[in-house]
């Protein structure tokens, strides 16, 4: 049977066809579909973890007990899984080991644009990357079936036009993989120095049969075409070069991307007049040919950021230029913003009026930092801004560091915010931490986390209680506001800045798109009474709009959320009749 | 010889639903098909792209500048942004609505005066259409999405059957009627 299916879905088709037992992942842009997908196949046993690392030794725990295993996760959710990765390529597997990697380039909704392939190498871990669904599909399977023949991790690595596209897929059943049960191999799976000592020539050894099964694997191949022009390439690349060459071109697809063959390649380089590496981000096939001496046309010519693109793919290999159509004035940018009646925005507009340093974290929050509201000072990583606004508040002392205050949402405070609150409670940081809970994992759309009392499936589970969290590890401040009521949530945070010990404030509001939010009628603008003060653009609700001189609500985009109500000193907000 | 469609408007307008939508039509004419999709920061508000192609062999799913031969523009301000795309001789259909985006509300940008007329000098072939007011006329301004696609049917040479037959395998049983009123009223059947 032929379906059109995302690339992201079509992975967790093939965990299913796999025969895969575990699957544990954290949400991220372009991952979280492979997860959410693979949850609807009763066959398997799905689950959000806390964070991408225990998702990893979860998984590493599904193989050792003999079943296959899966984790996925955003490109940046590998440096937080990258300390069991390399351990367990000391390991091997038991049932087969996969990890799915998700990047990110051009940064669609990330905040950084590393390239995982890194790891693979750094790891010495073989890494597969399918070009479209019909290959994640497969190479998802085949991966499984590497990890189990080669005794290894296997990654696989997406980006997001693979993850985020739909392509014909051909669907097979489910099979049943036949392996061994657990069994007890102090030698080969208690990694202490005296161990490892004897795994590592073992990892160096299959990393050679991986690069001799690199040079013959269907996984790498020629495709004929004229020979004047060469490229080796791969993932969405590929796509991109077929789109732009055609047969104007031969192409050498590689599918699996580390380790790289070498004599497949001199081989290729020997048949073409001149020869291009075309790989969006890093230079690191480009970086192999040049190793052996196969002399490449890369980095020189494609760029190390952003995407590419077939236009790009013809202009730097055919030099053809695009024309196109022009609007003849400038476009004003439309940056994404808190959605109207976003719960974190009368967080923001508090902690703006108090003039502090805010430590920002990874959400739909971070968007705290944009214009009008600009309230956010640093945006790092998952959880960097309960840290980050400790080592803040110790360098400026004591009395500039009273206004600290770090904001993490509920999910992200779980992935990482819960250690670095135990170190402000530890080492006594006059910090205010605020724990932006909207009942949500929200910028990755909608997932379930510890806090929310629901699993991936939507069953009733264990909910994490924030308030007794915080006082457990230390914190003896703890309050609740409500971030609709900005006057209340202004006095709360003014408040336990000025206090001398560290305190949490959990701002609890559930975000506006959830399903069971109920949403008061649009609120509107009465133009009599309207001053044009422009005071309720402050704000920055992106229902709020100046027509005619007044301000206006646009009664689409408006959920009734009331932020507004205090902003206005003439009485011109009305509330929806 | 493969065709591209690009769907561009404001995070939240339901532009993704009207890529899948598209995406399902074209299966049914035994094309091989492409759709790429956006999710993520860019959904909260922001502009957003999705593109369908199809044909013989389709390897890109994305569109590039020159490339579409139509693009259904969901808000003006967004079918300027992406004029460029529009293949010479390529439809340009847009959905009437006005949405400022932040730099304008906040009074650091001016939204374009006169969009629609600009986009014609320039030389696309434009159809503008107030597709809210189809959706509201169906029922919610939440079907604009469906509406829209009904005024880019008429444009494409599928049956109204296919079309039918595609909203319905794409929108949830609880929205079908207004998705199939909102589609009718667009596509004048």
């Amino acid at each position: 049977m032929q379906k059109l299916l995302l690339g992201n879905e079509a992975v967790a088709r093939g965990l299913y066809e796999a025969g895969v037992s575990v699957v544990s992942s954290y949400p991220g842009t372009p991952s979280t579909e492979i997860t959410e997908f693979a949850a609807t196949y009763d066959e398997m046993y799905c689950e959000w973890a806390p964070n991408e690392k225990v998702a990893v030794e979860v998984a590493i725990g599904a193989s050792m007990a003999g079943k296959r295993a899966f984790a996925a996760m955003k490109h940046v959710g590998l440096n937080v899984a990258a300390d069991p990765l390399f351990t367990v390529s000391y390991i091997g597997v038991h049932g087969g080991l996969v990890i799915g990697v998700a990047d990110d380039p051009g940064m669609h909704s990330s905040q950084n644009e590393q390239d995982s392939r890194h790891y693979a190498r750094a790891s010495k871990v073989p890494m597969l990357e399918p070009s479209t669904s019909e290959e994640c599909l497969l190479f998802t399977k085949l991966a499984f079936e590497l990890s189990e023949q080669f005794d290894t991790p296997v990654l696989l690595r997406l980006s997001t036009r693979v993850a985020h596209s739909r392509s014909f897929c051909t669907l097979s059943e489910r099979c049943e993989p036949v392996l061994s049960p657990y069994q007890k191999d102090i030698q080969k799976n208690v990694m202490m120095p005296a161990m490892a000592i004897k795994r590592h020539p073992v990892v160096e050894e299959r990393l050679e049969k991986f690069t001799a099964l690199a040079e013959e694997t269907t996984l790498n191949r020629i495709e004929e075409g004229d020979p004047a022009i060469g490229v080796i390439t791969s993932g969405i690349s590929y796509t991109y070069v077929k789109e732009a060459l055609g047969d104007r071109a031969c192409c050498l697809k590689l599918g699996m991307v580390h380790p790289l063959p070498v004599d497949l390649i001199r081989k290729f380089a020997a048949k073409v007049d001149r020869l291009y590496v075309v790989e969006e981000l890093d230079d690191i096939i480009e970086t192999h040919c040049r190793k052996h001496g196969i002399s490449v046309i890369g980095k020189e010519v494609f760029p190390l950021c952003g995407e590419f693109s077939q236009e790009m793919v013809r202009e730097k290999i055919l030099g053809e230029k695009t024309e196109c159509l022009a609007f003849p004035e400038e476009v004003p940018g439309r940056p994404p913003v808190m959605c109207a009646g976003c719960p974190h925005r009368g967080t923001y507009y508090a902690l703006k009026k108090l003039g502090v340093y805010v430590s920002g974290d990874i959400g739909c929050y971070s968007l705290g930092a944009a214009a009008p509201l600009s309230a956010v000072d640093t945006v790092v990583c998952m959880g960097a801004s309960v840290s980050g606004a400790h080592g803040y508040n110790k360098a400026v002392g004591k009395d500039k560091g009273k206004a600290t205050v770090a904001v993490i949402g509920d999910s992200t405070f779980i992935h990482s915010g819960v250690t670095g609150l135990i170190n402000v409670a530890y080492n006594q940081a006059n910090t205010v931490t605020v724990i932006l809970d909207n009942s949500i994992t929200g910028m990755t759309g909608h997932q379930q986390n510890p806090t929310t009392g629901l699993t991936i499936k939507g069953d009733p589970t264990a909910a994490v209680d924030l308030e007794a969290l915080a006082k457990a590890v230390g914190i003896n401040r703890v309050k609740v506001v409500d971030p609709y009521d900005i006057d209340a949530t202004y006095e709360v945070l003014k408040e336990e800045i000025a206090v001398e010990e560290p305190s949490v404030v959990i701002a609890r509001r559930p975000c506006a798109l959830l399903k069971n939010v109920k949403h008061n009628k649009p609120f509107s603008i009465d133009a009599d009474q309207c001053k044009s003060c422009k005071a309720c653009f402050r704000i920055g609700c992106p229902a709020i709009m100046m027509r005619d001189g007044k301000a206006a609500i646009d009664n689409i985009q408006c959920v009734g959320c009331g932020e507004c109500l205090s902003l206005c000193k003439f009485g011109a907000i009305c509330k929806g009749e | 010889m493969t065709k591209s469609i690009m769907i561009v408007g404001v995070g939240g307008q339901g532009t993704l639903l009207a890529s899948r939508l598209l995406g399902n039509v074209l299966i049914q004419n035994g094309y091989d098909v492409k759709v790429s999709e956006v999710h993520g920061m860019s959904q909260r508000g922001g502009s957003v792209v999705t593109y369908v192609r199809y044909g013989e062999q389709v390897y890109s799913p994305v569109v590039n500048r020159g490339e579409a031969d139509y693009i259904l523009a969901f808000e003006e301000l967004e079918a300027a942004r992406y004029l460029s795309y529009l293949k010479k001789g390529g439809k340009l259909v847009v959905n009437t609505q006005r949405i400022d985006p932040m730099p304008v509300i906040m009074g650091n940008a001016q939204y374009p005066e006169n969009i629609i007329d600009k986009l014609r000098a320039a030389g696309a072939d434009v159809l503008a259409i107030d597709a809210l007011q189809d959706a509201v006329a169906a029922g919610s301004s939440k079907a604009v999405n469906v509406a829209l696609i009904g005024h880019l049917a008429k444009a494409l040479p599928f049956s109204q059957e296919q079309w039918e037959q595609a909203i319905r395998e794409t929108v949830p049983a609880k929205f079908l009627d207004l998705n199939l009123k909102a589609f009718h009223i667009a596509y004048g059947a």
